[in-house]
């Protein structure tokens, strides 16, 4: 054996190396809910800073004040809070079952069509051409609503939608895609196809939904001007406890039975099977669900920005959700929300400061992300936490 | 607007019984009545004028649509550039009055009916060539009026295309006018014609007779089975269009997913920045294109030979770096791939924008390439979707030979089927893997050649194809090039068709639907490897 050529043996090694990772590294499964109190800690924090600092700041607190939260850094919060929703939603289904979606942006579109619809409904006759029906119909010469608009007028026949439409869709879509085990990129491919589609079909002016242009220039919610500045901060607040209660919902959800399931299922689904357990009902309910919080997420977005149209079912708004979740850190909770924000708050920035390089920064995310921070930055801090712990260790050690 | 149908024809009957008459040359009165006053006896007078054939009209004519006539109350004069003026209807010269004369103007009727005169003007021309022009410019506007000339020329006329379509023309005019017996022989002339125009005058005709339509039963029915006759063959035309857009874009699918069915299909990495090699593909054309408008103009009809190798060059180039840089460290990891080559494909996106700005660049078609070749009336076949289609199969071609034939295929084919032993039996295979990369990557630059010549090169070039190339790669099975060539022509040919039945944009929704529900019955794709690798 010893004829083998010179560069046999590196080539043989790096062959393994390259195979070796069959499946992606599993970030470390908690074995207890993540630091326990401290986590609670957050989540009260958290509460009170949405529901009383944040209203403090935006409207006690006068326009001159360094305390003073400007209106902008308001909306963008509460913006971002809505992204985080579909972060925390993408991670459920991404970071915790091993299933990466393509098309959550077309539930959270939906979501939010869906509350467009209504507040279309609300505009009433204020609108340029002072007609019942919404501007676009009457620009499209059309002489009655078309019937999905039916429900729009009532508002709890509104928010049953924004639940049942997403969760409606994905629910016959994984059905179908789980029952005959599409997984893997399989999946993400056709979630994306899916959501192209959708876009493509929304943007036709047929389809009744306002064309390219979408839904835009709201002005009443329940009867009450959308634009005054409590509509806004009972918006604001609603939205950052709709993601309060998602996450505290999640950690729950994760702790349990379920939850492992789904890290199972993650992990090893054929030895899941194996043990007696049917993976396609535990991926179908975690794919409904996180469907709907993204279409409730979409619902709360609508009204704080004012605007839905078709570009929010475009693919790469929806590879974006994924990559907020990798940034923060998938396989955590908070991960998902800290991406959200950190990725969005640099957006924002970057397309005032330096609009031409946002994309090279996205795009240099995106890689750094998946070859050197596999559990983001949550992970990164994690593990300079324990390391800082081990040092200390090994000083005290040797003191 | 037209004569009153009786008197046009006692004015014919006229110009055609009375041949001395009408030979008369062309007086003053004459070329004054053509020139002013009302439309339709202006038009009646031109009708006489043309039959006559005095040299002197297409003159007067030509003066008329360049605006160069100025009249008075009896007379008309021709005037020139440099402001001497000669009788209209002698060519004499004479001074124009100081006073009391107007330019002659043309409303939009009598415009067409001095270009329809000048274009049957034509028909008298020795060259066959000029003729042709004339009674194509003249089939645009045929009517009764100009019945006379088309026959006068028809007597004279010995090419026999032109005879037929001088025969179209005579029919054309006599299909709403003349005796039903005439009518009759018209329509059946008609019938044997398969163009647009003729379903449509067809179509015309058989309007209801309040509506002007034919009223005269017998030839009603004569007309409908002649507009059967001619929508039967048309539709064969638009059968055979729709078949070949579809295999056009069939194989636009095909250059643009081949590429991927090495890089997904053999390597198994998904690589979302296909597209932006395609795109780079056709930058490096529009750059060759460039240069050789710069610095080779006589060689510029051949800049697409040049191209070829060069796009297929600078997407490999890139692909190779991509390969070394990134997508090496996450093999064996298709989520993660798929991430980041999307972050690759962002950065592509904007480093474009960047250099050569967010705006489509222009690339022109060489001369070889512009235009078509005219198969039926109604169909013709442009060069630039023929030479893709033969472009396709060369490259689908070479591919196939490259990954039988070539020690690199053998080695490239190794690998994907068993690494280790690959590497056993000493096959470099970290080489191998940046070479079969590159390989797809430069494929993905031919594509974009080939697209540069169909479609607009734009940064975004690359987003429009990658869903679609995905799809061609994941229909067609994942591990050979046989499924991805029926799952890319397939595909064009479906859609094409759905297209001409719901329309582009639900066309694409429904393919995109179908594929979704014919990956649920065979996730593998049509053409699954049998075997434990599968």
């Amino acid at each position: 054996m010893s004829a083998v050529l010179p560069g046999a043996r590196e080539a043989a090694a790096a062959a393994a190396g390259a195979l070796a990772p069959a499946l992606p590294p599993a970030p470390p499964a908690p074995r207890r809910a993540p630091g326990g109190g401290g986590a609670w800690t957050g989540v009260i924090v958290a509460t009170l800073a949405v529901t009383a600092l944040a209203p403090l700041l935006n409207l006690v607190v006068p326009a001159g004040s360094a305390f003073h939260l400007g209106d902008y850094a308001l909306a963008l919060t509460g913006k971002i809070m809505c992204y985080a929703i579909c972060a925390l939603a993408m991670d459920l289904i991404w970071g915790y079952t091993g299933i990466l979606s393509l098309g959550h942006g077309l539930f959270f579109a939906l979501g939010g069509y869906a509350m467009g619809m209504y507040l279309m409904r609300q505009i009433g006759r204020d609108g340029n051409y002072q007609s019942d029906l919404p501007d676009f119909m009457v620009f499209l010469d059309w002489k009655a609503l078309p019937w999905h608009w039916a429900l729009s007028d009532s508002f709890a026949a509104t928010l049953l939608l924004v639940v049942a439409a997403p969760g409606l869709l994905a629910f016959v879509f994984g059905y179908f895609a789980f029952r005959s085990r599409i997984k893997g990129v399989y999946f993400s491919i056709i979630t994306q196809a899916l959501t192209f589609a959708a876009m493509l079909l929304f943007f036709r002016n047929e389809t009744g939904f306002g064309g390219n242009n979408g839904f835009t220039d709201f002005k009443r919610l329940l009867g009450i001007p959308i634009a005054q500045p409590s509509t806004r901060m009972v918006l604001f607040v609603l939205t950052g406890l709709v993601l309060i209660g998602f996450f505290v919902f999640a950690r729950w959800l994760v702790a349990s039975k379920f939850g492992r399931v789904l890290q199972a299922i993650r992990d090893a689904e054929s030895r899941v099977m194996f043990c007696g357990y049917e993976p396609v009902a535990y991926k179908l309910a975690i794919w409904t669900l996180s469907a709907v919080m993204c279409g409730i997420a979409g619902a709360l977005y609508v009204p704080q920005v004012g605007i839905i149209n078709p570009g929010e079912m475009s693919p790469a708004a929806s590879i974006e959700i994924a990559i907020w979740a990798a940034v923060g850190g998938r396989g955590t909770l908070v991960g998902p929300i800290v991406g959200a924000f950190f990725v969005n708050f640099a957006k924002s920035w970057f397309t005032q400061a330096f609009p031409e390089f946002w994309l090279y920064f996205l795009g240099a995310l995106f890689i750094a992300v998946t070859l050197f921070l596999p559990n983001g930055i949550v992970g990164l801090l994690r593990r300079a936490g324990g390391l800082s712990a081990l040092l200390r260790r090994v000083r005290g050690g040797r003191a | 607007m037209s004569l009153p149908r009786p008197l046009l024809l006692a004015l014919v009957a006229a110009a055609l019984l009375l041949p001395a008459w009408a030979a008369r040359a062309l007086t003053p009165a004459q070329a004054h009545a053509i020139s002013a006053g009302d439309s339709d006896a202006r038009v009646a007078a031109l009708q006489q004028a043309l039959l006559a054939g005095d040299p002197r009209v297409p003159v007067l004519v030509r003066a008329l649509l360049d605006g160069a006539v100025q009249v008075d109350a009896e007379r008309a004069w021709i005037v020139a550039a440099d402001g001497s003026a000669v009788d209209a209807a002698t060519g004499q010269p004479a001074p124009l009055p100081a006073e009391g004369v107007e330019e002659a103007v043309n409303n939009n009727r009598m415009r067409g009916e001095l270009q329809a005169a000048l274009a049957a003007m034509g028909m008298g021309s020795a060259d066959a060539a000029e003729r042709r022009a004339a009674v194509a410019a003249l089939g645009e506007a045929m009517d009764e009026h100009k019945l006379p000339l088309v026959e006068a020329a028809l007597a004279k006329e010995t090419d026999a295309g032109l005879k037929d379509a001088l025969e179209l023309l005579r029919a054309k005019a006599l299909v709403g006018a003349g005796e039903p017996a005439r009518r009759l022989e018209a329509v059946k002339a008609l019938a044997g014609s398969a163009t647009p125009a003729t379903r449509n005058l067809l179509v015309e005709r058989l309007k209801p007779a309040a509506d002007g339509g034919e009223s005269d039963p017998g030839v009603r029915a004569a007309l409908r089975l002649a507009l059967d006759q001619v929508a039967e063959s048309l539709a064969w035309g638009e059968r055979a269009g729709v078949l070949f857009s579809g295999l056009s874009l069939g194989s636009i699918l095909l250059l643009a997913a081949l590429g991927l069915a090495i890089t997904y299909g053999l390597m198994g990495v998904i690589n979302m920045a296909h597209g932006e090699l395609i795109m780079i593909g056709a930058y490096a054309t529009w750059g060759v294109q460039n240069a050789f408008r710069a610095w080779f103009p006589g060689a510029f009809d051949w800049y697409v030979l040049a191209a070829v190798p060069l796009s297929f060059a600078a997407a490999a180039a890139v692909g190779a770096v991509l390969e070394r840089g990134v997508i090496r460290f996450l093999y064996g990891r298709p989520l993660e791939t798929l991430l980041a080559t999307w972050g690759i494909s962002l950065i592509l996106q904007q480093t474009v924008r960047s250099l050569f700005g967010a705006q489509n660049v222009p690339v022109e078609n060489p001369a070889w390439l512009s235009g078509g070749v005219q198969v039926a009336s109604n169909l013709v076949l442009p060069f630039n979707r023929i030479a893709i289609v033969l472009f396709a199969a060369a490259v689908l071609a070479g591919m196939a030979w490259l990954i039988a034939r070539t020690r690199l295929g053998l080695f490239v084919r190794s690998v994907t089927q068993n690494r280790p032993m690959a590497a056993c039996m000493g096959v470099n295979t970290a080489r191998v893997d940046t070479l079969a990369f590159s390989l797809g990557a430069g494929v993905a630059g031919l594509a974009g050649c080939a697209l540069s010549q169909v479609g607009n090169v734009g940064p975004d070039l690359g987003q429009g194809y990658i869903v679609d190339s995905f799809m061609v790669v994941v229909l067609g099975g994942v591990g050979q090039l046989a499924g991805t060539v029926y799952a890319a022509l397939g595909l064009g040919i479906v859609n094409k068709l759905l297209e001409g039945w719901a329309g582009a944009v639900l066309a694409k929704i429904m393919v995109l639907v179908i594929i979704v529900v014919f990956i649920q019955k065979r996730p593998q794709g049509m053409f699954a490897l049998k075997g434990r690798e599968a």
